[in-house]
């Protein structure tokens, strides 16, 4: 008898397993479950082009319903999983449909967080096509947006709902937008990003209470501010999918919690890829789980050939990759910032021309970058740091790709 | 053989593809991809569609000669 594949979770990463995995020649049935009626999408578009209506859902499609045919995986969707039963080796989905299998992957992703502020209508939180397409509706009609949390979602809708037309502001606890993952200093350029593009900002306060409906909110802030809004838009983080596992008796710690191969502990035929994996990165020395669109891809090849080739057993430990489009500058980040003791800026992130390169230290080694428009150094960057280098080698080569010298910063973020 | 294909209108310069291919695809001073070879053998073509599934706007393409 074949073998047989459940990927759970029509997802970037679920979508991109089953593909390795044909490209990996894995001869087995493969069975792509997914909870949402639609085809298999993208997502990061949803936040820009799609939201701003110039993309169409055809533009963000992952895989066509011709594509599976073409590489022979079978699709389940608008059928949720709702339990695994690892005894008998069977994904039981939400109509009492079981689907065995020799492994299972679980890539069933992350849900937006839920916004603590509820109104009948007119606030959005924003992770899903039809997330999406809900919020480009509000967003066409003329009024103000509120957006809550400066995180790479709210950001972007800032960015999105400005370009539109709307006056937008933006409000969070921490000082600065993306401070939990780039660092106040350059967290601050960003509020002064979004100043200079006319949006208003309240960093450093939190939110009390929203209030109205659509078209007619009221936003209170914790320092007593009200704001008026029409839409109101919260992105204040994400929430692995992992709820559905907790009768499977598979550990769940804030995601599913993995060895350093992404294999489930103490299940062996079971996988877990993208946003829902917590596993354990040897380059850290800790778990980790990680959200962005790059991770999703490289873990579902790693697993792919780990689960197709029995003499590919290599730990998973990726650099990590993650990029946002804000207003005029398109901000890419390697590494983990947030891990770093001090950063040299290489270029100017002036208000007329933003070119440059943050470039993060950790122990006197490069740990992370931060580039602004300045795809070169970013590929240097990427480079530099799989090789490992000193953050004083990084620094002299990246300023020889700028042609001068850029001016250090002081140490200390 | 296999040909590559890059959609220079649509990359974004988020060099995904260098990451993993180097010896096929760089990226110019503006960020956008550049075609260090055109085909390669069937034998690669694996690692090909890895790097053109690891492109977050689709820009690269893969064709049969």
């Amino acid at each position: 008898m074949t073998a047989s594949l459940v990927v759970v979770g029509a997802s970037l990463g679920g979508v991109r397993t089953a593909q390795a995995l044909r490209r990996e020649s894995y001869p087995g049935r493969i069975v792509l479950v997914g909870a949402e009626p639609h085809l298999p999408y993208d997502r990061p578009p949803l936040s820009k082009q799609y939201l701003a209506g110039r993309w169409t859902a055809e533009r963000v499609s992952l895989l066509s319903a011709a594509d599976a045919v073409d590489a022979d995986i079978e699709l389940r969707l608008g059928v949720a999983a709702e339990h695994l039963d690892l005894d008998r080796r069977q994904v039981v989905l939400a109509d009492g449909e079981r689907i065995g299998y020799d492994v299972v992957v679980l890539a069933t992703g992350s849900c937006a967080r839920p916004s603590p502020w509820a109104a009948p209508s007119g606030i959005h939180t924003l992770r899903t096509i039809d997330d999406s397409t809900a919020l480009a509706a509000d967003l066409a009609v003329d009024g103000p947006v509120v957006v809550i949390g400066a995180g790479f979602i709210g950001s972007e809708v800032t960015a999105t709902a400005r370009a539109l037309g709307r006056e937008v502001t933006i409000v969070d606890p921490l000082e600065a937008p993306l401070g939990r993952a780039l660092g106040a200093q350059v967290g601050s350029l960003l509020a002064d990003l979004h100043r200079r593009h006319g949006v208003a900002t309240c960093f450093g306060t939190g939110v009390q209470s929203v209030v109205g409906r659509s078209g007619d909110l009221t936003v209170l802030l914790s320092d007593g501010k009200r704001l008026a809004a029409a839409t109101v838009v919260v992105g204040i983080g994400a929430c692995p999918n992992d709820a559905w596992l907790a009768s499977s008796g598979l550990r769940i710690d804030d995601g599913v919690v993995c060895d350093e191969f992404c294999r489930a502990v103490g299940a062996q035929e079971v996988f877990a890829v993208g946003d829902v994996a917590r596993w354990l990165h040897l380059g850290y020395g800790e778990r980790c789980r990680v959200e962005h669109w790059t991770n999703a891809v490289d873990q579902a090849g790693h697993v792919a050939r780990t689960i197709a080739r029995p003499d590919h057993q290599r730990a998973y430990r990726p650099t990590e990759y993650v990029w946002t489009d804000q207003f005029d500058w398109r901000i890419q980040v390697v590494g983990r910032p947030a891990r770093a003791s001090g950063h040299h800026l290489v270029g100017t992130l002036g208000a007329d021309s933003a070119r440059a390169a943050v470039l993060y230290a950790e122990a006197g080694r490069f740990c992370a970058a931060t580039v602004v428009n300045w795809p070169k150094a970013l590929v240097g960057c990427r480079r530099l740091l799989a090789d490992g280098t000193s953050i004083d080698d990084a620094v002299r080569r990246i300023e020889d790709l700028a042609g001068a010298p850029g001016r250090p910063s002081p140490r200390g973020s | 053989m296999a040909v590559l294909r890059a959609d220079v209108e649509i990359c974004q310069g988020y060099a995904n593809c260098v990451m993993a291919a180097p010896d096929l695809y760089d990226v110019d001073d503006d960020g956008t991809v550049v075609l260090l070879r055109t085909t390669v053998p069937d034998t690669e073509r694996a690692r090909v569609e890895e790097a053109v599934q690891g492109c977050p706007v689709s820009a690269l393409s893969i064709e049969d000669e």
